[in-house]
């Protein structure tokens, strides 16, 4: 009873903070509307005793991911107005897409009907010593080692390729080095020469 | 949840504000008075509580300057800039805050209280019930602690931001930057812990640090990982924005960084978190390194010493001595914080990020792998 309630509580948080991510006109409210959503959803999982997933949902997607991203908002001027000119142009393609993500929906909502069984009855209740983190690393380092594995790897190669991509010499590249704009002396920059005085013309 | 259970949790809560609150406001005291020992100065002596209608002044060390910076805060004008971003603006502060409150709610601050045998009137009331002293003695405790000090990260920059201030969107810049490297680190170096105690479970760590190692040894983490306890202290304190890692408000680059444009008790609000901060990290770092609320030999029902000789302790005491212990160790730790804050220079901004990704993370990664390799060595 108790869970229901939060549950709807929190879900309607949950689309009301989405509706402000898409309807924002700032971009960095968007982001912060974003990060509202990120935690009701972590709220949800804990709601479905996932408390691990939960948790991680928190510390990746709003310390790390919306970190980043609040990072290139921030530094942007993003022209709102010139973003829409184009509206009529995408609106059809946009309206496909909305189409198939709401068929999309549709679809996970009467999951029943795939044959993958009630997964609202899926949520057995634990006792409280249960260790939802451990129970998933068993999982995780056994059942599904490859993928777990595979995927680790790949976001690997996706680091190593963005700083590839950003480190790379170019030409005309500006780089500062502080350590050397610090290091310099004064004979560096400057040169004193002693010549005579000159006669008056 | 029963009434008792709730009764329990209400005063927990109430312990924890009021302990954190404290630091905070004690720390700006032991920060003047220790810097100025450190210099060898005498500090902060002006202010005084003069008792009425008497001509007797109470100075007591200067103890009453954070109640009158306190008075000054609050009573200050909350002057705002011209042009600023009012959301992000008011969040900011909040967002500093109440994260670090909120984590001290999975650090165990005390050994298992059972209420019944420390209020026999009440023994029926609470029906043999006992509770770890602790708020949250959820699974997943270190978890919450880096979810929610992910949030202050937020909180600072958002601050940066709003204020329509290059100087403060600088500091808010380099704010992010700092504390997602440095929380990296913090995170790996506490996954030595995690495998040496099996779980990341706060209250089953300390737990598991109450006997000794070697026969003599308490069974500290940091007698485990030594290492770890080095490189989770520097993190910690990079976290926390204090010199050498000082440079989002570097006062001499940045005027103060991300808060300059807060005035009044929302700026005391930043000040009052990077103070309570020093506690949790404190805490923090007593609960996974320094064997928590357990004093070495020391148990639930009293003293057993290397030698066979027993001491034994009735529950109150036992609770009494835990509780004392974990603030004692705590202030310790904060001591040594502001010890550090007071003597070294700070750090040049691409020292400092070069400091944590080409230093401490492969330190860390290394600690991390030795640990496996010698716990699966001990298994196999």
């Amino acid at each position: 009873m108790m869970v229901n309630v939060l549950f709807y509580v929190f879900g309607a948080i949950l689309v009301l903070t989405a509706l402000g991510v898409i309807t924002a006109r700032n971009p960095v409210h968007c982001a912060l509307f974003l990060v509202a959503a990120f935690l009701n959803s972590a709220v949800i999982w804990l709601l479905l005793q996932a408390e691990f997933l939960a948790l991680t949902l928190v510390v990746v997607y709003v310390g790390a991911v919306m970190v980043l991203w609040l990072f290139v908002v921030m530094m942007l001027d993003v022209d709102v107005e010139k973003l829409r000119q184009g509206f009529t142009r995408y609106a059809p393609l946009g309206a496909l897409i909305a189409l198939v993500v709401a068929v999309q929906i549709g679809l996970v909502v009467h999951v029943r009907k795939l044959g993958l069984g009630d997964t609202a009855a899926a949520v057995v209740d634990r006792p409280a010593d249960h260790s939802n983190t451990q129970e998933l690393g068993h999982l995780l380092y056994t059942q599904y080692l490859y993928p777990f594995e595979i995927a680790a790897v790949i976001l690997l190669v996706a680091i190593v390729a963005a700083i590839t991509l950003t480190m790379r010499d170019r030409p005309g590249q500006k780089v500062q080095d502080i350590g050397k704009q610090v290091a310099v002396r004064a004979k560096d920059r400057v040169r004193l020469v002693k010549m005579d005085a000159e006669a008056r013309q | 949840m029963t009434a008792p259970d709730f009764a329990i949790s209400l005063v927990y809560i109430a312990y924890a504000l009021a302990v954190l609150l404290t630091f905070g406001a004690i720390l700006t005291w032991v920060e003047r008075k220790q810097a100025a020992i450190m210099s060898d100065r005498i500090g902060a002596n002006r202010a005084y509580v003069r008792i009425p209608f008497t001509q007797v002044k109470l100075i007591w060390l200067g103890l009453f300057h954070g109640m009158a910076d306190g008075l000054k805060l609050l009573l200050k004008e909350d002057f705002k800039p011209l042009a600023y971003d009012k959301l992000a603006y008011a969040l900011g502060p909040w967002l500093a805050i109440v994260p670090v409150l909120l984590v001290f709610a999975v650090v165990p601050f005390g050994g298992t209280l059972d209420p019944g045998r420390l209020f026999p009137s009440l023994a029926e009331w609470f029906g043999g019930r006992t509770y770890p002293m602790q708020i949250a003695p959820i699974d997943a405790g270190i978890l919450i602690v880096f979810a929610f000090s992910g949030i202050t990260i937020i909180g600072a920059m958002l601050a940066g931001w709003s204020s329509a201030n290059k100087f403060s969107l600088l500091g808010a810049l380099r704010a992010g930057s700092q504390l997602i490297s440095y929380e990296l680190v913090m995170g790996l170096t506490v996954l030595g812990i995690v495998l040496i105690f099996g779980t990341v479970n706060l209250g089953t760590i300390v737990e598991r640090q109450s006997g000794t190692v070697l026969g003599f040894l308490p069974a500290w983490g940091i007698v485990y990982q030594p290492f770890a306890a080095v490189l989770f202290l520097i993190a910690g304190i990079a976290e926390n924005k204090r010199i050498p890692f000082d440079l989002p408000e570097a006062e001499s680059e940045l005027i103060s960084g991300y808060f300059t444009e807060y005035s009044a008790m929302k700026q005391g609000v930043f000040m009052l978190s990077e103070f309570i901060e020093i506690a949790v990290i404190g805490a923090l770092f007593v609960t996974l390194f320094f064997g928590g609320y357990n004093l070495p030999w020391m148990n639930d029902t009293g003293f057993v010493f290397p030698g066979g000789h027993a001491v034994p302790l009735s529950h109150g005491w036992v609770v009494v001595l835990q509780l004392l212990t974990f603030l004692g160790k705590v202030f310790l730790l904060c001591s040594f914080q502001i010890l550090v804050r007071w003597t070294l220079p700070r750090f040049r901004w691409d020292q400092l990020l070069r400091f944590a990704w080409k230093f401490l993370l492969p330190l860390a990664i290394a600690n991390l792998v030795v640990t496996a390799v010698a716990l699966w060595a001990q298994q196999a």
